[in-house]
């Protein structure tokens, strides 16, 4: 019982721990050092789309509304050139038990934890995971620890995160608040094996399962409401857990062709670690310090093997900026009656932009919205920002340098994507699979598996393996 | 004894995790120099004053030493003040919707 509690020696036993926090062997689906079964990974599911949605009707998840955003199409249409302004869709996430779609990514977590006979659930989240695990475990009646990175070295906090950690206290939940640092996760290791609780981790197959029933029904709902799949869907993107769930329901739903495209605010230049940076944010989910690093190597996460894989899914990634989003938050809520939370809008403002380049014919879905509420709201983020020394000012949101500055348009025609070309991701996404090579060889079967996780083809993977001095052989 | 505190009081306690030179390798300089430190609330098991060392029970039960840093633990974040411009978004954007049919 009297476990070495030193962060050398807990970190040594990650993988014991893990094992039976998780409930998954992980070793089962490994083919090599390298390649693993993803589809035989998602499989330890076990449930069909059909019994994950009831699972997650039963706690009131899930069949929320998709609304179409009239006025902001006719908007987006005053400035598209002639014939171009797709329809908008948003599918109001937020009025899940507890506003967001991460109830969906709860769902079935603390359901098996219940089934297996768990005494409670941990999850390391400073996002609104941590309200839906405390939600639903409330529902299910389990005990629930939520693990947050909230304040600096001054003590001092986001106020979006106090936010989050009062929600998750709302529910019951015990709110570990941690200052800055990745170490987060052995303090998470620590409480998993003190307390027994079941990992409701973000990135096991069934997080990642519950979020297929969002896109199952954004496939559904359009194709009933409209006749048609939607043309596009954009995602918010930081983990890749979104985009992984949310693609996987469209294909099972019959939506093949819809494109899918990520989202995440441009937070180009902070350290995600660092102690300084951590309050000169204003975002802290959807944005590319978690994108970025999470689709050119998904794992790094808090499981063996993470299922949440964006760069298997994506068609296309965009960035917006954090002023461009508040502006967009504001929008949504004076031309359409939402007030909705602002890291939600992240895919409503590229949607904005994207639908401009779309025909008037074609619908285009923003997947999720989420709640808004003190903290948790451009006005308090905003204030916030400007009191941790952000300049804050009206015009062209291109010039937004994040960490110092955040510059809300002055009118709608300003509001822009940037381009991330997913072949920089593959190419990065393979430069660390040939860094976690045993030797200088990869087999076939490698190379199909580095060919999905990709997204790409056999050329462009083989290419950049001889670039970096790696043979195909059959051993 | 100032009596800062009862038994049973719902209180806030705080913790160093890691001092700083525990701390992950690879830490960013500015976090590497602080410790790693950790909040959390729970019910004071024994009378004790602000700064006493006590132990706590969380609303899971698990029992918890640290320094006592608050009694009542409140949430202060609000909306705040509308940040300049703010108001005026809104009837702009109305403005360029009006000569949409």
């Amino acid at each position: 019982m009297s476990a070495d509690l030193s962060y050398t020696s807990v970190m040594s036993r990650s993988g014991q721990i893990l094992k039976k926090a998780v409930g998954i062997n992980y070793d089962d689906f490994r083919i090599s050092s390298l390649a693993f079964d993803y589809e035989k990974m998602m499989g330890e599911v076990g449930y069909t789309i059909g019994e994950i949605q009831r699972i997650q009707l039963e706690t009131g998840v899930g069949q929320t509304p998709l609304l179409e955003l009239r006025n902001i199409t006719k908007l987006a249409r005053k400035l598209a050139p002639k014939g171009k302004g797709a329809r908008i869709f948003v599918k109001d996430e937020a009025v899940n038990p507890s506003g967001s779609f991460k109830d969906r990514r709860a769902a079935l977590s603390v359901y098996v934890a219940k089934r297996k006979g768990y005494p409670g659930v941990i999850a390391a989240t400073s996002g609104n995971y941590g309200a839906a695990v405390a939600s639903q475990a409330a529902m299910r009646g389990l005990k629930c620890i939520v693990v947050q990175e909230v304040f600096d070295s001054r003590g001092i906090g986001q106020p979006e995160i106090i936010e989050k950690s009062r929600k998750c206290e709302a529910y019951g939940a015990e709110v570990i608040q941690l200052s800055v640092g990745p170490e987060l996760f052995y303090v998470f290791l620590c409480l998993l094996e003190e307390t027994g609780f079941l990992s409701a981790s973000l990135y096991t197959p069934f997080a990642i399962a519950g979020i297929e029933t969002l896109g199952f029904e954004v496939g559904t709902q359009v194709m009933n409401q409209e006749g048609v799949p939607p043309s596009a869907v954009v995602i918010a993107h930081a983990g890749g857990g979104n985009v992984t769930g949310t693609t996987r329901g469209l294909l099972k739903a019959g939506c093949p062709d819809s494109k899918i495209i990520a989202a995440s605010v441009d937070l180009t230049g902070l350290h995600m670690a660092s102690d300084h940076d951590f309050n000169r944010k204003s975002f802290t989910t959807a944005h590319t310090g978690f994108a970025v690093p999470f689709s050119t190597w998904p794992d790094r996460s808090d499981v063996p093997l993470n299922a949440a894989r964006s760069l298997r899914y994506m068609d296309r990634f965009v960035t917006v900026k954090q002023g461009t989003v508040f502006y967009m938050t504001e929008m949504l809520a004076q031309l359409e009656g939402l007030e909705r939370g602002p890291a939600g809008n992240t895919s409503l403002a590229a949607a904005f932009v994207i639908a401009q380049e779309m025909d008037r014919d074609e619908i285009l879905v923003v997947q999720e919205t989420e709640y808004t509420g003190a903290g948790k709201h451009p006005w308090a983020q905003l204030n916030f920002a400007a009191e941790n020394g952000i300049d804050i000012r009206y015009g062209d949101p291109k010039e937004e340098v994040a960490g110092k500055s955040i510059i809300i348009p002055e009118h709608p025609r300003q509001i822009q994507v940037s381009e991330i070309p997913l072949e920089n991701l593959q190419r990065s996404y393979l430069r660390s699979a040939v860094a976690k090579l045993p030797g200088k060889t990869v087999t076939e079967a490698d190379l199909d598996y580095l060919v999905y996780e990709t997204k790409s083809s056999r050329r462009f993977v083989g290419k950049i393996l001889v670039e970096s001095g790696i043979s195909i052989g059959s051993k | 004894m100032r009596g800062d505190a009862k038994k049973g009081d719902w209180v806030q306690i705080s913790q160093v995790v890691l001092e700083q030179g525990q701390r992950a390798p690879n830490l960013p300089e500015d976090t590497a120099k602080t410790p790693l430190t950790l909040l959390v609330k729970g019910f004071l098991m024994d009378d004790a004053n602000l700064g006493d060392t006590v132990t706590i029970t969380t609303v899971v039960g698990r029992t918890v030493t640290g320094k006592l840093v608050t009694v009542d633990p409140s949430y202060d974040h609000s909306f705040g003040a509308p940040p300049k411009g703010f108001m005026s978004i809104s009837s702009k954007l109305r403005e360029i919707l009006q000569d949409v049919r």
